[in-house]
């Protein structure tokens, strides 16, 4: 059949001519290919100590966040849970209690707010989902831990450390 | 000068080389992972001290910790037998290596090497030889049809590249004249190494040291991606670290031999004026460094090969061995004899 995107080659199969079945000229080539691998400097990132730079867009850990005032932005509507197709995501929401209006910016708020990052899959739906940007999976990569359960982490890990007071 | 003396110098001078060869293995090992690193444009193993030094030490405390398994239907004698015959091979051949001229400390006159037998290249292939009996009793013994696989093919390749590399010695001996180590070395003295004169008969050396130490391109005793791990399937624990212990300690030994028979062992340019200026103590020695240096670039080529070339098939194998080495020996023995009957009679 006609080949629509004259991309098509056809290749032909010669017999090795002597030189090529000396073996001894391609692998003297073939030396000289490794040496010069051998002065190359390497392209390893020592991973604790050095960090490859993440693209703008990387998703990683998540973090809840705080408005100017140091308030945490989320409402517990449960948006987030919702849309989430891996169900990594649970809360508990609470009414804001007079005298708690500096922690909270809206009168519910959630009082367990759980990420079960075995179950994560990082596509970012919550972050979409969220009406109060609360919720941004702008944090690193999620480090490794010996138990399952320690894979579930709460407000102390997920929210924003505290403006400056 | 008593015997007792003399005694004791050759024990110690014995001491040394086999913990030299160790030393050798054991920081070949942690040579391969760097070397190997940065053929492949990595770092390598850098956790252990400074630039990883001290890995061979975690890898042989990890080697003494983990479990020894014997299998069931294993032999338990011959299983055990096996590396030990793999690594007392491997060490013995540095008997007869010439390791420097012959030093002299205070009226006394020490030879750096264990005896000069006047077979000494032959001692070195009966040695080589019986190197294939520790993989292929330990595969044999492992009752595992990997195992019994890469035992058999360690034998046959042994077998078959041996008859290659005893010709391409034939041929450097016909001009030596000698089987001694100590005068193959002597007579290569200065720049007159034997290489010159036998470059057909070094590459043939030089692949079939490669076949015998089982290295890749001839690694197929241990080919992973069809026999697991070949003869050492089976082996886990110290046993194992001695099969692995015992390849590193004949490619030092092979490395050893090349230089010395191939590029003039101690020899070096110069050597003359080196040692008239430093003494006999210190000039010795000097030789001893450069040996090093030259077993040490073997080394490195073993390992550059390594990195370089994918494993041959093993009718590739077979072809390269008899239709191919064996052949080019043949004619590099004609070829020394026309020559050398050339030169003696008519003198050019």
């Amino acid at each position: 059949m006609e080949s629509l995107s004259n991309k098509k080659k056809v290749l032909e199969v010669k017999p090795l001519n002597f030189m090529e079945r000396a073996y001894l000229p391609a692998i003297v080539s073939g030396l000289a290919t490794t040496m010069k691998h051998f002065f190359k400097k390497p392209v390893t990132i020592s991973y604790p100590e050095e960090k490859r730079e993440f693209s703008e867009n990387f998703r990683g850990m998540h973090s809840l966040k705080r408005d100017e005032n140091g308030k945490e932005r989320c409402t517990a509507c449960g948006l987030c849970a919702l849309s989430c197709p891996a169900e990594a995501i649970t809360m508990t929401a609470a009414e804001r209690q007079p005298g708690e209006e500096n922690l909270y910016r809206e009168e519910k708020y959630a009082a367990v707010y759980e990420i079960n990052m075995l179950r994560c899959i990082f596509c970012g739906l919550c972050e979409e989902a969220c009406p109060k940007e609360a919720i941004y999976l702008d944090g690193d990569i999620v480090p490794a831990d010996y138990l399952r359960k320690d894979f579930i982490y709460g407000k102390d890990k997920l929210v924003e450390a505290p403006l400056n007071q | 000068m008593g015997s007792t003396a003399d005694i004791l110098i050759k024990i110690g001078l014995i001491l040394i080389i086999f913990v030299i060869s160790l030393v050798m293995a054991m920081y070949s090992t942690y040579a391969e992972r760097k070397v190997a690193a940065f053929f492949q444009d990595r770092i390598g193993p850098n956790r252990a001290g400074p630039w990883g030094i001290l890995q061979p030490l975690a890898d042989g405390g990890k080697m003494f910790l983990k479990e020894e398994i014997i299998p069931t239907n294993a032999t338990p004698f011959l299983f055990i037998v096996g590396p030990s015959l793999a690594i007392l091979t491997a060490c013995i051949g540095s008997a007869v290596i010439p390791w420097g001229q012959t030093m002299v400390i205070g009226g006394h006159s020490i030879d750096l090497q264990v005896t000069d037998i006047n077979v000494g290249v032959l001692y070195i292939f009966g040695v080589v030889s019986l190197g294939v009996y520790g993989v292929m009793i330990g595969g044999w013994a492992s009752n595992n049809k990997y195992s019994l696989l890469g035992a058999i093919r360690a034998a046959s390749q042994n077998i078959s590249y041996e008859i290659s590399m005893g010709l391409s010695i034939i041929a450097l001996l016909m001009l030596t004249g000698t089987l001694s180590m100590r005068e193959i070395a002597e007579q290569q003295h200065s720049w007159h190494w034997n290489v010159l004169r036998q470059p057909l008969g070094f590459i043939l050396f030089i692949v079939c040291a490669f076949a015998e130490t089982n290295r890749t391109p001839f690694d197929l005793p241990e080919c992973e991606t069809e026999l697991v791990g070949g003869y050492h399937t089976e082996y886990s624990s110290m046993k194992l670290g001695f099969y692995l212990f015992a390849e590193y300690i004949n490619m030092f030994i092979s490395s050893a031999v090349m230089a010395t028979l191939y590029w003039g062992g101690y020899n070096y340019p110069g050597m003359d004026w080196v040692l008239a200026h430093t003494g006999p103590a210190i000039g010795p020695l000097i030789g001893v460094g450069v040996f090093f240096i030259k077993i040490i670039s073997f080394i490195f080529f073993f390992m550059w090969v390594r990195w370089t070339i994918p494993r041959f098939r093993y009718d590739q194998l077979m072809d390269l061995g008899w239709k191919i080495l064996i052949p080019l020996a043949i004619a590099n023995i004609v070829l020394t004899g026309i020559g050398s009957t050339l030169l003696t009679h008519f003198g050019f």
